[in-house]
């Protein structure tokens, strides 16, 4: 298909706007970087959507599904007869549909970031890097081959190091971009291996090698796809390397909406869903061991969501909670046949689609909170529905979508998780329900927290009346428009998300699926969902009910394990401080210093003491080096004399 | 064996040449030094004089006894006495030097011993002057005239560059 | 009786053995220059008695050394117009200054 021959320009435009904006972004005006970002990503959106209607507009061909297409495909670096290491493009129904999410929200983001980031110091920078994120996620989706993708998952792991330690005068940002970058780095070591593995018994890196090859290599495929999906895990923060995220919120928090909502967070997802016909048909195992680790960290991140204080961690432990269904969707698949067993696909990349909308609205309505209170605790806020209006409906609208209330997109998608999981065994599908109520109930008790109670303003500003606080306090307004247009189109996708017909576009097998509701299962999340919010309701909506108190006294040891994320990061300090540091890099480091350095010392300190034994020699008196002449000589004549 | 007039001749120049030579490497004057370097030099004209090449016993006479020493002569003078510190230098390299010397004349004298040369050819009629004369300045094969001139030219050569070096900036 | 040539030849070697042991011994670059002429006066003889006892009929020996002789009093010459100017330079010739060959 000729006419797709532009879709290189959705690559080459970030990139050589990341180049114009690094380059000489100092030189510029904040107001025409963030232009020249913004216009140049609403070019991306365009070609995107355009890209969109080009592929499913040209129809299903003669097996009924979507023809795979590659309109750039160059060999980059030939390894042997076979394997070689592609860079290219290539369109299919799921990196057609991530190119819409990816380049709508970051073109929500970087509409919103004009507002958001005003007069910071470094506002171009922050463009360029953003440029370069988007760059990178796009080339991640469009990959041709594993090793594409591995190479753009590292670009996308750079950018968002970056991106977290954009604020680098401040300590706690250096360190959440550094433990990110470590965390994702040390998963990446065994995504690479398992590449590795798969192109030395595959023989290629292509993510369709066909059935002979897949066949021969046999029981290395599960460990290499393992392998991969430790990768993916890392990526999207699942337990137990989920503990880079929540630290990552340091992160300005438009970038918070963009990469640790929205996009680099589902590249796990996106890499166990393009893997994903392998894994069904040569490592259901595999498969399978993914449903779990994503059932128990959907439960985890969940509680711990519950009880956390800062709203942007609570946001972030309900990213890893709502990718952890993804996972689980992708994971309870039995079959590529959606009707039987396969639901799970559509639903993940459904859900993916729906959740990268809500959540990159949960994230930038978080971040206009904060740019109104200048704070992320939630102590600092409460009542501010009257100060912001439309901050207040748009967050409104995308906690109902994520409680799952119809109409809003995500009752449609989690309804799909939820039936493919009750599909795979009636346990999961209890399970996973009864963290959806968990996700309704955390979601709407940060409402509450924010939106309603006693607000601190009016509190500050009648001690301030009274006399006891010499400072006016800060009073709340409503976020500018570049801000709050993002917040309502976003709004306005969640709203009506749900009713694209999803499974037409994405299926497991390709073929055209119609989502049909289940009308047991929607009717328990439902009610789950609404007893969620229901709880929530009676013990947030006013500052301190009774109900509350009590639970907080009675549960007081659970609630601070939760708080502190039942003490993963210190588990993880624990492993790594006193047991590899102490057992393994110590004893490494004592071998370096004294028996690598120490013989090279040796090695020099004897050169030097020969040295100082042979520098005499070198007298500079002529009657000396006669002397040694004159004997060496006799030496040689000696020899020959007894020797011939 | 028979005690001849030569072999007399020989042992008390050879004596009268040790004796010196090594009084002159010895002695912590150099003045003295330098005449018993003459005595040196005047013995091996002798023993030029004993396998009848009388020419070139001249030629070591006047060149060596009238030039070189001369010249040494005028140098001890013109440095003057009081700079001139003779004596040896340390123990351990003297009893080096020695040791090298007196090792390196073993061997050698080892070599002479066991080597048998041929040397049935000597005649008591030494070179005439013609002989001498024809070979300096021929040029036919074993004449000399070209290392002569290469001589001389070394000699103006020396000449100049001893004036060029001795001479006050 | 005809003195045997290996006479001469013993004589030589330890004359010039002698000019060695000066030359390494000694302190004073005249006193240097001394046991240098000794060494070349011992090849000398070498030459003539070589010449006179092995092969008389060409002189090569003969002006070998006659021109040995003549190299002598060059090398003499220029030697002590370098210890006079290393003298007018350091006011010394004491071999201990002469180190300049160990830089």
């Amino acid at each position: 298909m000729e006419q797709l021959d532009f879709t290189i320009l959705i690559l080459a435009l970030p990139l050589i706007c990341f180049v114009v904006l690094g380059l000489c972004g100092m030189k510029m005006s904040h107001k025409v970087a963030g232009l020249l970002g913004s216009i140049t990503l609403a070019g991306v959106t365009l070609l995107s959507y355009a890209t969109a209607a080009i592929y499913f507009g040209a129809g299903r061909n003669m097996d009924g599904i979507y023809q795979t297409i590659t309109p750039y495909n160059i060999k980059w670096l030939p390894l042997g007869e076979t394997l070689s290491i592609d860079m290219g493009i290539m369109l299919d129904p799921i990196s057609v549909m991530m190119l819409i999410v990816i380049s709508t929200v970051s073109l929500m983001v970087h509409i919103y970031s004009l507002g958001y980031m005003k007069g910071e110091k470094g506002f171009q920078r922050y463009y360029a890097y953003l440029s370069l994120f988007t760059f990178s996620m796009l080339g991640l989706v469009v990959a041709t081959n594993i090793f594409q993708m591995y190479v753009f998952w590292e670009l996308v792991g750079v950018s968002s190091y970056l991106l977290i330690g954009f604020y680098y005068t401040k300590p706690a940002a250096i360190a959440a971009s550094k433990k990110a970058f470590i965390v994702t780095r040390f998963a990446d070591l065994f995504f690479l291996i398992g590449i590795l593995l798969y192109g030395f018994y595959t023989g290629t890196y292509s993510f369709t090698p066909g059935e002979a090859v897949l066949i021969s290599a046999g029981a290395v495929i599960p460990i290499a796809l393992g392998l991969m999906f430790v990768g993916g895990a890392g990526k999207s923060a699942m337990f137990p390397l989920h503990i880079w995220l929540p630290d990552a919120m340091e992160g300005p928090t438009p970038v918070s909406a963009l990469i640790h909502a929205a996009t680099m967070v589902v590249a796990g997802v996106y890499l166990v869903a393009r893997m994903f016909p392998i894994f069904i048909d040569f490592a259901p195992e595999t498969l399978h061991i993914i449903a779990y680790v994503g059932a128990f960290t959907a439960l985890y991140a969940a509680i711990v969501a519950c009880v956390q204080t800062d709203i942007k961690r609570v946001l972030a432990f309900s990213t890893i909670s709502q990718i952890a269904f993804m996972m689980v969707a992708l994971g309870v698949c039995t079959s590529t046949d959606p009707h039987e067993g396969g639901l799970g696909y559509m639903a993940s990349m459904f859900h993916l689609f729906t959740h990268a909308m809500f959540k990159g609205l949960l994230f930038l309505g978080a971040g206009a909170i904060i740019h109104a209170v200048h704070s992320n605790e939630k102590c600092h806020m409460g009542g501010l529905r009257k100060y912001m209006p439309i901050t207040h409906i748009t967050f409104l609208i995308a906690c109902l979508a994520i409680a799952g209330i119809p109409p809003f997109s995500g009752f449609f998608s989690k309804d799909e998780i939820l039936v493919a999981c009750y599909s795979y065994s009636t346990m999961m599908g209890i399970f996973m329900s009864i963290v959806a109520a968990l996700t309704a109930f955390y979601m709407f008790r940060l409402y509450y927290l924010i939106f309603w109670g006693k607000s601190h303003y009016e509190e500050q500003l009648s001690q301030y009346n009274a006399g006891t606080l010499d400072k006016k306090p800060h009073k709340p307004h409503e976020a500018p428009a570049t801000m709050t247009i993002p917040l309502i189109i976003l709004a306005v996708i969640t709203l009506f998300a749900g009713f694209i017909p999803f499974g037409h576009f994405v299926s497991s097998n390709g073929h055209l699926y119609d989502i049909h509701l289940d009308w047991n299962v929607a009717t328990i999340s439902v009610v789950l969902a609404i007893s969620g919010i229901f709880m929530a309701t009676i013990m947030y909506i006013k500052g301190n009910s009774p109900i509350t108190n009590a639970i907080n006294h009675n549960m007081s040891n659970i609630i601070e394990a939760a708080y502190h994320r039942f003490y993963m990061d210190e588990l993880w300090l624990f492993v790594t401080k006193r047991i590899i540091f102490n057992c393994i890099s110590r004893p490494i480091a004592w071998f370096d210093r004294h028996i690598i350095d120490g013989t090279m010392d040796m090695l020099a300190t004897v050169t030097q003491k020969i040295g100082d034994v042979v520098r005499p020699i070198q007298s500079g008196n002529v009657q000396s080096y006669s002397m040694w002449f004159l004997g060496g000589a006799l030496v040689i004549l000696t020899a020959l004399i007894v020797f011939a | 064996m028979e005690l001849s007039t030569n072999l007399l001749i020989f042992t008390g120049l050879s004596l009268l040449m040790i004796t010196t030579a090594f009084a002159a490497v010895t002695t912590s004057r150099i003045m003295r030094a330098v005449t018993y370097l003459l005595f040196v030099l005047f013995g091996t004209a002798g023993l030029y004089f004993m396998v009848h090449y009388t020419f070139l016993g001249a030629v070591q006479i006047i060149v060596y006894a009238g030039g070189i020493v001369v010249l040494f002569i005028f140098a001890a003078l013109l440095i003057g006495k009081g700079t001139i510190d003779i004596t040896h230098t340390s123990k351990r390299r003297y009893f080096a030097g020695i040791l090298t010397s007196m090792s390196g004349m073993c061997i050698a004298l080892y070599l002479i011993t066991n080597t048998n040369f041929v040397t049935d050819k000597f005649t008591v009629d030494g070179v005439t002057m013609k002989t001498l004369g024809n070979a300096l300045m021929g040029t036919a094969k074993h004449n000399y005239v070209l290392s002569f001139e290469v001589l001389s030219i070394l000699l103006l050569a020396c000449m100049v560059g001893a004036i060029m070096i001795a001479r006050k900036k | 009786m005809i003195v045997p040539a290996e006479f001469y030849l013993v004589l030589a070697t330890v004359l010039f053995f002698i000019g060695v042991f000066g030359f390494f011994t000694r302190r004073n670059l005249i006193s240097l220059l001394i046991s240098t002429e000794l060494m070349l006066n011992a090849v000398d003889i070498n030459f003539a008695v070589f010449n006179a006892y092995c092969h008389p009929e060409h002189l090569e020996g003969f002006f070998f050394t006659m021109f040995g002789i003549g190299i002598a009093a060059a090398e003499t010459a220029v030697a002590i117009a370098i210890i006079i100017n290393v003298f007018r330079n350091a006011k010394s010739i004491h071999i201990k200054n002469m180190i300049e060959l160990k830089h």
